[in-house]
């Protein structure tokens, strides 16, 4: 109880100081949003060309990029940060964290609390939301669960992801960009429906890394149509079980890098 | 008389010009060492294009064969490859993102380094990023082509001028990059913080810019605004339509031209701000 | 409060060999370090740079996990224990903030009153305290960013000492202060070592701040301890003497001797003398002088510690 009150006022004293440079915030708050617009816009002008994308159409496209983005933007919103983490390990700020009383990971996070990425948030769902209207669905409670349960497991599973890529500076202080390869590829690669991938690069990515659980599967399973990949009707309702899986390994991946950190000190 | 005077102070042997084309190139050269001492991270970067030039690659592959003719935006399949593969190696030698250097040294007063030298900044910022863009040249650049290459039918160059033109492209590309960066960062001598502004031009500019899409594929009276009323087209799109030559000659060359119009308008705007900037530096003290 | 007993930390380092090849090379920062500090010492941890000063301290803070050896810092151990020790102990890194950057150094303090659960009451008497003894009021509104080195120091101090911690680690709390900031570090850390409260270690390169502040001095180079005990002892050991200064009315004798002590420097045609006390106490020493001549001026210069250390530093430069 007094843990979660230490971590309220955290949270409270980085909202306070990041409405202390207000013009900035103001234009880091609308671009944050104007990305996710651009995400869907980016899909929207594809279409202008064609009318098919890997043999689905504009609104079932849509439906899988917006799951993924509002997944995205609520894993970004609380867990992005975790990527500046090569900065901290550098700088030594990670030795501060280490001597408070609180958890490494949860300060880590509220250092940089990303209030701007909150309408993105928002807007993430509001798309989801027309994406839904645009494709007719035929509504059992089933997938009335699963579309409940599809944009929040797509965020612990991309969650998972940023840690396992911050986690990676335990290791290696200098992977650079090397991190966004999985957290920004994996929400472009998951934005359009894993068909046009060549197979090799979809083996790895979509089965191999999971990334198919995160809209692709929950999309077919809403939409009702078979998976032209093979895979079964079910398949779109274990994605909260692949997320769950995924946060498992990014909670031992992380809690190993702490480890190697403080056996190294870098 | 004066002359005479002007002569004793001048500690070169060497006439002014010749001295300020030495430093220039001597500021080149340093920028180019700076990022070879990044090595890993020059890795990691390269591992991360290539992972978003397979994204895009299959995507847009997969609208070229949706679409009726197969010529979407009308550049042929192979062409869409060397646009796809080019653009990620391009991305990082006119570094559309990530140059948050004059913005930072402005947040913590070291700016003030910078105008006791006897290098305008940004002449001398100018070089380091001419410098930085060679190195990127030869290291970011080719491994992502050569997987293109590898992986996917790509466009060879039919045309003899297309690789020369091409370089040139790429050069005028990085200045115009970077007088966008720099009018960017420039914000934070009136905001503080610049993270703001940084964000608007790292999200505009790669979209707008043709990282994510090839502008075609827009409504030509939106694209051609684009071109001639930003210079964000300059960066990226211009050079990866002159090699995949999407163009006949004469258009690529006035896209060309185009471009050179918008680095010189731009640096000369870089030249004003910074000038207003120093005066206001002085007077206020920072 | 603090016991360690052979502790050790290796690094594994990489090391270019040839053009492509790299060597893996295990570097002792801290080669065994055997210590114990009873409650309320103020302990100075000295070491050229390099020497593992920073790195026992994070051994010490629960930051770094040893490689070897036992390591207790009020009856806990550092890393599995850390979040429990963190209540226990406060630490002060010169060269990094532990404030919250954009936000008024009041708002900080208020932080860390939740993240520590400390009793309001507690707490405001704390930083009534710390606000006197320092000086704080002048710019609690202002934010840390603002704040000149010498006050963020100040503040960092507060932050530290605000949960009532039994041990304080302070990593060179007085690196780039002027003057005047150094001297307001150094009393205030006097005052509070004197209450007896507080387990003091400190890092430093300012010997000043040893000879101020520590009756205990642990010398550190190449990973081992290579002295720990008294300034006093060190002198001792060192060799190094006392001396005594005096102006004569008149010019020194040839041939004088004054027992106990070796003549060392004459200077101004003889008018002035310096004397080495070889085991005699200055008094005795005096005695003997003003007896024999007459004295204009007279001063008992103490031992350089500057010299003292570097002479330490240069017998232990071997390998």
């Amino acid at each position: 109880m007094g843990e979660l009150r230490a971590y309220a006022a955290l949270a409270g004293a980085q909202a306070r100081s990041v409405f202390s440079y207000r013009a900035s915030f103001l234009i880091e708050l609308f671009s944050n949003v104007g990305a996710t617009v651009f995400d869907v816009l980016s899909v929207l002008v594809l279409f202008r060309a064609t009318d098919r994308v890997g043999g689905f159409t504009l609104p079932e496209a849509l439906l899988m990029t917006s799951i993924t983005s509002a997944g995205f933007a609520l894993a970004d919103f609380t867990v992005g940060n975790v990527d500046r983490l090569k900065v901290y390990v550098r700088a030594g700020t990670l030795d501060a964290v280490l001597v408070r009383p609180l958890g490494a990971l949860p300060q880590l996070l509220l250092m940089d609390l990303p209030i701007r990425k909150l309408l993105r948030v928002v807007f993430g769902f509001g798309v989801l939301a027309v994406a839904l209207r645009m494709n007719h669905i035929d509504w059992t409670p089933a997938r009335v669960l699963l579309i409940t349960v599809a944009p929040i497991a797509a965020a612990v599973f991309l969650s998972s992801i940023f840690v396992l890529s911050a986690s990676l500076a335990f290791w290696w202080v200098d992977s650079g960009e090397l991190g966004s390869a999985f957290t920004y590829g994996g929400r472009d690669f998951t934005s359009y429906p894993i068909t046009v991938y060549g197979p090799l690069f979809r083996g790895l990515f979509a089965y191999a890394l999971g990334f198919a659980f995160v809209s692709y599967q929950p999309a077919l399973a809403l939409l009702g149509r078979p998976d032209p990949l093979g895979l079964p009707a079910w398949a779109g309702f274990a994605a909260p079980f692949v997320a769950c899986a995924a946060a498992v390994v990014a909670a031992v991946v992380w809690r190993t890098g702490i480890r190697h950190y403080r056996s190294t000190g870098s | 008389m004066v002359g005479k005077d002007a002569s004793v102070l001048t500690i070169s042997t060497v006439g002014p010009l010749r001295g300020s084309v030495t430093t220039f190139g001597a500021l080149v050269g340093s920028g180019f060492r700076r990022y070879t001492t990044y090595r890993q991270a020059t890795i990691a970067g390269t591992f991360t294009n290539i992972v978003f030039g397979y994204l895009r690659c299959y995507v847009l592959l997969a609208v070229a064969a949706g679409t009726v003719g197969g010529r979407p935006g009308g550049y042929a399949p192979d062409q869409l490859v060397t646009y796809v593969w080019l653009g990620q190696g391009l991305l990082s030698v006119v570094m559309l993102w990530g140059w948050a250097e004059l913005a930072e040294r402005i947040r913590t007063g070291d700016v003030a380094a910078d105008l006791l030298r006897p290098v305008a900044p940004l002449t001398a910022y100018l070089a380091a990023d001419l410098g930085r863009a060679a190195h990127g040249m030869l290291t970011r650049f080719i491994p992502p082509v050569v997987v293109g290459a590898l992986c996917f039918p790509m466009r060879m160059p039919t045309r003899w001028q297309t690789v020369p033109l091409f370089l040139v492209s790429v050069l005028i590309a990085v200045v115009v990059s970077f007088g966008c960066r720099y009018l960017v960062n420039a914000t934070a001598y009136w905001l503080q913080d610049a993270r703001g502004p940084i964000l608007l031009w790292t999200l505009g500019a790669g979209v707008l810019g043709g990282l994510y899409f090839p502008l075609r594929l827009l409504p030509e009276s939106v694209a051609v605004t684009l071109w001639l009323a930003t210079p964000l087209p300059s960066i990226l799109q211009t050079p990866l339509d002159v090699a995949a030559e999407r163009d006949g000659p004469a258009l690529q060359l006035g896209l060309v031209a185009l471009q050179l119009f918008w680095a010189v308008v731009l640096l000369v705007l870089a030249a004003v701000v910074q000038k207003r900037a120093e005066r206001r530096l002085v007077v206020q003290g920072g | 409060m603090i016991r360690t007993n052979e502790l050790r930390k290796d690094f594994t380092v990489r090391v270019k060999s040839g053009r492509f090849r790299r060597e893996k090379r295990v570097v002792e920062a801290v080669a065994g370090v055997t210590l114990s500090i009873e409650p309320g010492e103020m302990v100075g941890y000295i070491g050229p740079n390099g020497a593992g000063k920073s790195t026992t301290l994070k051994m010490l803070t629960g930051v770094l996990t040893p490689s070897g050896g036992d390591v207790e810092v009020c009856g806990l151990r550092p890393v599995p224990q850390r979040t429990k020790l963190a209540l226990n102990i406060g630490v002060v890194f010169g060269q990094r903030s532990q404030l919250w950057w954009d936000l008024p150094l009041h708002e900080s303090f208020a932080l860390l009153r939740h993240i520590y659960r400390v009793p309001a009451a507690e707490h405001a008497a704390r930083l009534r305290r710390c606000r006197d003894l320092l000086d704080l009021d002048d710019f609690l509104d202002i934010p840390v960013r603002q704040l000149s080195l010498g006050q963020r120091m100040r503040g960092e101090l507060t932050a530290a000492l605000l949960h009532g911690p039994r041990v304080l680690f302070l990593d060179e709390p007085t690196i780039g202060l002027d003057v005047v900031s150094k001297q307001a570090v150094r009393s205030f850390l006097a005052e509070l070592g004197a209450t007896g409260d507080v387990t003091l270690v400190l890092t430093t390169h300012d010997l000043a701040d040893i000879e101020r502040l520590c009756e205990r001095l642990v010398v550190i180079d190449h990973g081992r301890v290579v002295h720990d005990g008294t300034i006093d002892a060190l002198h001792t050991r060192y060799g190094s003497r006392r001396s005594l200064v005096a102006d004569l009315a008149d010019p020194l004798p040839d041939g004088f001797v004054l027992p106990g002590a070796t003549l060392v420097g004459v200077e101004a045609d003889r008018h002035r003398v310096t004397f080495a006390l070889d085991g005699v106490t200055a008094g005795v020493a005096v005695a003997g002088l003003v007896a024999a001549v007459s004295i204009r001026d007279l001063s008992v210069v103490e031992p350089d510690i500057e010299d003292v250390v570097a002479r330490l530093y240069a017998s232990t430069d071997a390998p």
